[in-house]
């Protein structure tokens, strides 16, 4: 391997890799630490990507594509939150369902909606415009990936410490963590875990909004059917490999960006695509085993 | 208690099962034909073509023809989730064994039914081969079957399209796929003149053997028991490990034979996606999470949207409206029900 193997677009397509799964694993993160198994990370995305299309074309306004993708996200999410949160049902049952109620809905309203199937896109629709941070852009080879991001890259960098912040250093941080380890103690000391619990979740599905965001309007200007491609349950994934810590989950999160941008480069080099797809899904299985392993040596090195 | 009396209780039992059900079916439907007033299309005249195209004539065994898969792919989701455990990686399961199933079927020096049999257990093992791989992960490392069933699935498919597309491309053909199969390598119609091949039979015995091994034997108490309580299945003396190796074996088994029936009876080749495409293992989750697992009811549940499907084509056809409204319906169905608590109520 050469050094022009890392060049300056690989490092730009990692950090574009990184975007939407780290939005997605920090609302997990949330759902996890107040004692919620959400899976249905990937449909939120799902409706999030397609309202972001949806709203900045029949709102004519990238701000309306925003608006429409963190409203949509929040909505959806709130299925989950009533049935699970209020109602106590399976989350794990009506994650499943909602995952597919996505694709099924947003290929339905493509069909509908746009007239077309598979991918649409309009050549009039903004996507996210790029900042450019002085100073960090003209660094050699990650220059770009750093310092020349759209506004949605820097914001999820700034939630990883808000949240951690959030969990580890104010007192609602505090009582939602009660809650997801002690929930009767947590109660019995008056924190309202059904009101938590549902915050948390709607909260949750407006991040994967955003992250669905990022994916139409992020770096393309497109929606195409189930274009998540199971980038939330690689989150779900960074979630449990970070144990719901946010500063671990989004190194964990930044380990399959870097294995996408690898498969893209090697496709590059003349690896079939076919192969390379899979990468950041063998890393992600490959983490999970070996992180397992590791705990299960530590166990019963205790034992 | 008189016999009269005793019926009356047993059809209210039953009854009083089915109620939630049925109330969630009539949810699902509410909620679609608002989501197709929504966007403009005439929900009335939609459900009629629904209906009529799913049993109407010749489209019943359109109908039975969908079904074979999608029993096939229920009990494939059944039979983990009867003991509480989630599979989501039959697609990758289903493409193995499908894609093996047409490279035995293309390639095995033997006659033609040595290769159709061959073929059929080649589709068999791999599949359940590889969910073993999801079951030793979760058994010596701890990860959990819902996320590395899932994500195993990607490098499935990419190796079978991958596959195709290199040394088993067939280069007569615009899509990326294997050559034909043989004739006499293949599964022979089983109506003639109707899409329904001999697939049925071998989909049939599996449901039985599955309906009879989860209510009349040892390994069926084992799995019902972990359902309903793994740790006291574990203090009754289950051996859990070797149970989750087992129900993974099974499931995939059956997954990968369901692709080689595709494959072998209708398809008569392995094209890239074309297993997955019909998004059977989705339905046949969906439809084996209405029964709760129990074997029976998921067949049923199974065939009900089976017939779904076929009557969402019929539609499409005809009325113009996306058929992808009958996986709104599915969800929508599972959904409400999951969030009453009537399936897998927390412990």
């Amino acid at each position: 391997m050469t050094f022009a193997f890392f060049n300056a677009t690989f490092f730009d397509q990692a950090v574009l890799g990184i975007t939407p799964i780290l939005l997605a694993a920090l609302a997990g993160t949330l759902s996890e630490r107040v004692g919620l198994f959400n899976i249905a990370l990937e449909g939120e995305m799902l409706v999030g990507a397609f309202a972001a299309i949806a709203g900045s074309h029949f709102g004519g306004s990238l701000q309306a594509g925003v608006l429409a993708a963190v409203v949509a996200g929040a909505l959806f999410s709130g299925l989950l939150a009533v049935g699970s949160a209020l109602l106590r049902g399976n989350d794990i049952v009506i994650g499943i369902s909602l995952n597919l109620l996505a694709a099924g809905l947003t290929s339905f309203l493509l069909r509908t909606l746009f007239g077309v199937s598979g991918t649409f896109s309009d050549s009039a629709m903004q996507g996210l415009p790029r900042l450019t941070v002085p100073g960090v852009a003209s660094l050699p080879l990650v220059g770009s990936a750093l310092g020349h991001q759209n506004v949605l890259v820097y914001l999820s960098w700034a939630l990883v410490a808000v949240i951690a912040g959030f969990l580890n250093r104010t007192p609602w941080g505090l009582r939602l963590r009660g809650i997801g380890e002690q929930p009767d103690a947590a109660v019995a000391l008056g924190a309202d875990a059904t009101r938590y619990r549902f915050i948390v979740t709607l909260v949750g599905g407006a991040l994967c909004g955003l992250a669905g965001l990022q994916l139409s309007l992020g770096s393309l200007t497109l929606f195409s059917e189930n274009m998540t491609a199971g980038r939330g349950w690689i989150a779900v994934a960074a979630v449990m490999l970070g144990r719901a810590r946010p500063l671990y989950v989004a190194a964990a999160c930044v380990l399959f960006g870097l294995s996408d941008a690898l498969g893209l480069r090697l496709q590059g080099e003349g690896l079939p695509n076919q192969i390379t797809d899979s990468a950041p899904y063998v890393v992600t299985l490959a983490a999970l085993v070996i992180a397992g392993l590791r705990r299960r040596r530590l166990a019963g090195a205790l034992a | 208690m008189t016999v009269a009396a005793e019926l009356r209780s047993q059809l209210a039992r039953h009854l009083g099962q089915a109620l939630p059900v049925l109330g969630a079916v009539a949810v699902g439907f509410a909620v679609c034909g608002l989501i197709a007033l929504w966007v403009g299309l005439k929900p009335g005249l939609m459900f009629v073509e629904l209906i009529k195209g799913a049993v109407e004539g010749p489209q019943l065994f359109e109908t039975v023809a969908r079904a074979v898969p999608l029993v096939g792919m229920t009990l494939a989701a059944a039979i983990p989730l009867r003991a509480g455990i989630v599979n989501l990686g039959a697609d990758g399961q289903l493409a193995l064994g499908g894609c093996a199933a047409a490279i035995v079927a293309l390639y095995l020096p033997a006659p033609d039914i040595v290769r159709l049999v061959a073929a059929l257990a080649a589709g068999m093992a791999v599949g359940a081969a590889y969910a073993a791989l999801a079951a030793a992960g979760e058994i010596y490392a701890g990860v959990p079957l819902l996320l590395s069933t899932w994500l195993l699935t990607y490098p499935a498919k990419g190796l079978c399209g991958f596959l195709v597309r290199t040394s088993l491309r067939d280069p007569s053909t615009a899509w990326p796929s294997t050559a034909r199969i043989a004739v006499g390598a293949r599964l022979g119609s089983l109506i003639p003149g109707s899409p329904v091949n001999r697939g049925f039979l071998l989909v049939a015995v599996v449901a039985i053997a599955v309906i009879f091994i989860d209510r009349r034997s040892s390994i069926g108490f084992e799995l019902k028991l972990r359902g309903l309580n793994e740790r006291f299945a574990r203090y009754g003396g289950v051996d859990l490990h070797r149970q989750t190796l087992g129900v993974m074996l099974a499931s995939g088994a059956i997954a990968g034979l369901i692709g080689a029936i595709m494959v072998l009876g209708s398809q008569f080749r392995y094209t890239d996606g074309a297993l997955t495409a019909p998004q059977y293992s989705w339905s046949g989750t969906l439809a084996a999470l209405l029964a709760g697992g129990e074997p029976v009811g998921s067949v049923v549940a199974a065939v009900l949207f089976a017939a779904l499907q076929t009557g969402g084509f019929a539609m499409e056809r005809s009325v113009e409206i996306p058929r992808v409204l009958t996986m709104v319906l599915q969800s929508v169905v599972i959904l409400f029900l999951a969030m009453r608590g009537a399936i897998w109520k927390r412990p």
